[in-house]
């Protein structure tokens, strides 16, 4: 992975693995800690919440993308322009709802996964759940509330992971100046 | 030295940052006797120059410090009323600097609050539908140029009229924040920012806008 920037201090090129490592020493040590599946999905969500609020400060400095005027904007931005700066892949977006507010980002690949197998006694383990954290801090930064859940997923068995986005409603309280 | 100062306001309206980079010119330090020439009288809790201008000291201009021992506000430093005690013909001759005053961080304070209201202001006397809020103020001695996020967040920039790359350096200070506040685990968000880093990388920031004037791709 390089850090995308368009500044030329020296781009850093991270090994993936020793994210991927990093990672899973996370997950492993809150699993010991807390061990019970469900407090885990909970604890990873909340740090990836943490992680979205900022994350989402470098994305827009970044980035120069505007705000997004509904939730296909918002879709396509998220799947072709920031999965691909943080994670360097381009999910693809899918099973849009009859209303539009919900779609589904198909995910062929995972860095957080790879070399990962869940075992029998943690099958409810969310094992990606940091990164739907990630989402939701992120644009509730900008005014969105969404719901956001992993509807399959290939540590489970299934062929692609999948993260079903909803979009619950716009938060109306401390709107920027300028923004209604 | 064409850019003054940077303010970072967050999303309630509270002052995060302050940097200032100017240094205040005019200041003057004169030896008087009694009596005073200079009319002074009180103004926001200072000892001000109100007529009798004169030597670089200017109408306007405040007590800064007597003897070489800074003042209190409208009192010395050893808790006398500064127009009391220069009526008094047995303290004199005194040495007096005045200069124009400083703000204090609790009037930066508010003036950050109200032009975050102004801002919204701004925005809520166009004529046209969502505008956005106050983009550049500005006066015959400084422009005052804004920049609001998507997440609410107003960096504020006060430089020169003739300072070019303005736009550039405001996007530049967003990467800054993002980077060095933001990235810090310990900086907790909305609160005032402490961090070393990111003070340091504004600072060049600063010094690479005033030379240059732009910063191009890959600065």
């Amino acid at each position: 992975m390089s850090r995308q920037s368009n500044r030329t201090t020296e781009s850093k090129k991270m090994n993936s693995e020793l994210f991927t490592l990093t990672y899973g020493a996370l997950v492993t040590q809150l699993c010991k800690d807390y061990e019970n599946d469900e407090e885990v999905n909970k604890q990873l969500d909340k740090m990836g919440y943490n992680i979205g609020v900022r994350l989402i400060e470098d994305f827009l400095a970044r980035s120069s993308v505007g705000r997004c005027h509904d939730f296909r904007e918002t879709a396509d931005v998220i799947a072709k322009v920031a999965f691909k700066m943080y994670l360097g892949i381009t999910p693809s977006v899918t099973n849009w709802s009859p209303a539009g507010d919900e779609f589904s980002l198909i995910l062929e690949s995972n860095p957080l996964v790879d070399f990962v197998e869940l075992p029998d006694n943690h099958s409810t383990l969310v094992y990606s759940n940091l990164l739907c954290g990630v989402l939701r801090g992120a644009l509730e930064m900008v005014q969105m509330a969404v719901d956001i859940r992993f509807a399959q997923d290939t540590l489970r068995g299934d062929n692609v992971t999948e993260i079903r986005m909803k979009f619950i409603k716009r938060i109306e309280e401390n709107l920027p100046a300028g923004d209604e | 030295m064409a850019i003054f100062s940077v303010y970072v306001v967050n999303k309630a309206g509270g002052l995060i940052y302050q940097y200032d980079n100017y240094v205040p010119r005019a200041e003057a330090e004169k030896t008087f006797s009694f009596p005073l020439d200079l009319v002074l009288k009180i103004h926001d809790e200072k000892a001000v120059v109100s007529f009798g201008q004169r030597d670089g000291i200017r109408v306007g201009h405040a007590v800064l410090s007597i003897n070489g021992v800074d003042v209190n506000g409208k009192y010395t430093a050893e808790g006398k009323e500064i127009i009391e005690y220069l009526k008094d013909a047995t303290n004199y001759p005194v040495s007096i600097r005045f200069g124009r005053a400083r703000l204090t961080s609790n009037e930066k304070l508010m003036l950050a609050s109200m032009f975050h209201s102004l801002f919204a202001i701004g925005s809520q006397l166009s004529p046209e539908v969502g505008s956005s809020g106050i983009e550049m103020l500005e006066t015959d001695t400084f422009k005052l140029h804004c920049f609001q996020t998507l997440t609410g967040i107003k960096f504020i920039v006060l430089a020169d009229p003739r300072q070019a790359g303005i736009d550039a350096l405001l996007r530049k200070i967003y990467e800054i924040y993002s980077d060095f506040a933001l990235k810090n685990p310990f900086y907790s968000l909305e609160m005032p920012i402490r961090c070393e880093l990111f003070d340091q990388n504004l600072k060049s920031s600063l010094e690479i806008a005033e030379k240059a004037g732009t910063f191009g791709p890959g600065s």
